[in-house]
């Protein structure tokens, strides 16, 4: 790949939620394509290219710990900031009255390497540009944004990997393991519809499919 | 209006409790949070934005453009009686109009332009503002113990109760409090999200007095004595920063002032280090508190 990238990411706590367990958040146990994606993103992106996640290898055990909180219930209707616009009562949320208590199973000390490379979509076909000035960022510590591992609360430490990933740090029955289904990515060019794939991991590596291979 | 922040900052805050609950888990009784597996109390980034957008409602008595959007209700101020200028049209794209309700919520709404917020839509989703500020979870130098006291009434609340003490009139209670705990959180500030939302110079050296003053607004029977003790700000000469956000972190150091094997029991148990020296280029330290 001639323009593949490699990136470490680190964290103290991740939750990669499964969709079907959204109200109490459970963590899938490594980290989704998407939310690597994610992570380029808030490194380097620029419309001209699209970032493919091809590995993610699994550094450190998966350990899971829970976490509850009081959360809002509702989201502001749209409708609110209208009429406030238009000079009606200003929007208010008011937590007492919507308050939710939620478990989060999450995951804890958590490293991945991300492989990825990207795909031009138009424009500025000059891949050399792109990968140099997302390695320079990378190596420099700089972002968009500061990548977070799932949610904002729980930010990652990243650097620019040269050369190989190093060993999984995996314990060896973990190695080799049915990941059952995981959300690859959702299709933005189809009304949102979330993708999924078989996820294994192989010697404490989750390679991922081509999208295109995902089933909807 | 100043201008919106322009460079990259990372903080680090240190603050303490004394004899009280910093925040309370409700998976376990509203005891102290605690990570199981080290012992190391928590603090969560909900509970620290709250007491900022507290503050800010405090200080800023809930006006224009410093309105706190997501509020208690135990400070319901002036809400009624304040139009604000309407800049809606008619007509219009929908996607027009989603953008135009955003930035009116940013440009009145403190919290929204800070943290971001959810806006939810009829058909999708997509009403949202992510906001520069991220805050972690702060998390205790050292492993904390918890203390359980109990604690008598000398009253009752109901007849029934009443009758079941058969006169006496005492019932217990209890509270959790940590004796003593110094705990760190770290942030992050975007300045490309900044732009986004415009969030503003005024803004952050709003953000930095609420976290240098929350504390002294939000005493209760539960929290004890909360103080802000250290407030470490890194900025960047630009918006993509200068030097990666963990190595920043590291150049404050917390350790032991006093025999590491004997309880900590005040702030002067701990000596905090800032590394001045080993500054990356282009970054500037500054010393809030």
């Amino acid at each position: 790949m001639a323009f593949g990238v490699g990136l470490m990411v680190r964290g103290d706590y991740a939750c990669f939620t499964r969709p079907e367990m959204k109200s109490e958040r459970v963590s899938y146990d490594v980290m989704t394509p998407s939310a690597a994606r994610g992570i380029l993103e808030a490194v380097y992106w620029k419309p001209e290219i699209t970032w493919v996640v091809d590995r993610i290898h699994v550094l450190s055990p998966i350990r899971f710990t829970t976490i509850r909180r009081n959360e809002l219930g509702g989201k502001m209707p749209y409708g609110n900031v209208r009429s406030a616009m238009k000079g009606g009562s200003p929007p208010a949320v008011f937590i007492e009255e919507d308050r939710q208590q939620r478990a989060a199973l999450v995951l804890r000390d958590v490293a991945y390497v991300i492989d990825a490379h990207f795909d031009v979509k138009g424009g500025d076909a000059n891949t050399a540009k792109h990968k140099e000035m997302f390695e320079r960022r990378a190596r420099k510590g700089q972002c968009f944004h500061q990548p977070y591992l799932g949610c904002r609360e729980f930010p990652a430490a990243f650097e620019c990997l040269d050369g190989d990933a190093p060993q999984t740090g995996l314990p060896p029955a973990d190695r080799d393991k049915d990941l059952g289904f995981m959300l690859h990515d959702i299709d933005f060019a189809r009304d949102m519809t979330p993708r999924f794939f078989r996820a294994r991991l192989q010697n404490g590596i989750l390679t991922v499919p081509p999208f295109a291979e995902a089933t909807a | 209006m100043s201008e919106p922040v322009r460079n990259r900052h990372e903080f680090v805050f240190l603050f303490d409790v004394e004899n009280g609950n910093p925040n309370g888990d409700p998976d376990a009784g509203n005891m102290p949070r605690l990570d199981p597996e080290t012992s190391y109390g928590l603090v969560t980034d909900v509970c620290l934005k709250r007491k900022i957008r507290n503050y800010v409602e405090l200080a800023k008595g809930n006006a224009d453009p410093f309105e706190i959007y997501v509020r208690e209700k135990a400070v319901l101020g002036t809400v009624q009686g304040r139009a604000h200028a309407a800049v809606a049209k008619e007509g219009g794209k929908k996607a027009d109009l989603i953008k135009e309700a955003r930035d009116w919520m940013c440009a009145h709404f403190y919290d929204v332009r800070t943290f971001g917020a959810v806006m939810s839509l009829k058909e999708n989703n997509c009403g949202q503002v992510r906001g520069p500020v991220q805050l972690n979870f702060a998390r205790s130098i050292e492993p904390i113990v918890p203390l359980e006291v109990s604690i008598t009434r000398m009253a009752v609340a109901t007849e029934k109760e009443a009758e079941s003490q058969s006169g006496d009139n005492r019932t217990m209670g209890r509270k959790h409090i940590v004796p003593y705990a110094l705990y760190r959180a770290e942030g992050f500030v975007s300045a490309h999200l900044a732009a986004q939302t415009g969030f503003s110079e005024d803004d952050l050296a709003l953000l930095w007095e609420a976290l240098a003053s929350m504390f002294d607004h939000d005493h209760s029977a539960a929290r004890g004595k909360m103080s802000a003790r250290k407030l470490v700000v890194f900025k960047h000469d630009s918006a993509l920063g200068n030097a990666p956000a963990q190595k920043l972190f590291d150049l404050v150091g917390v350790a032991r002032a006093t025999d590491p094997d004997a309880p900590a029991r005040a702030f002067a148990d701990y000596a905090v280090t800032v590394n001045k020296a080993d500054v990356p280029g282009g970054v500037t330290l500054i010393e809030k508190l």
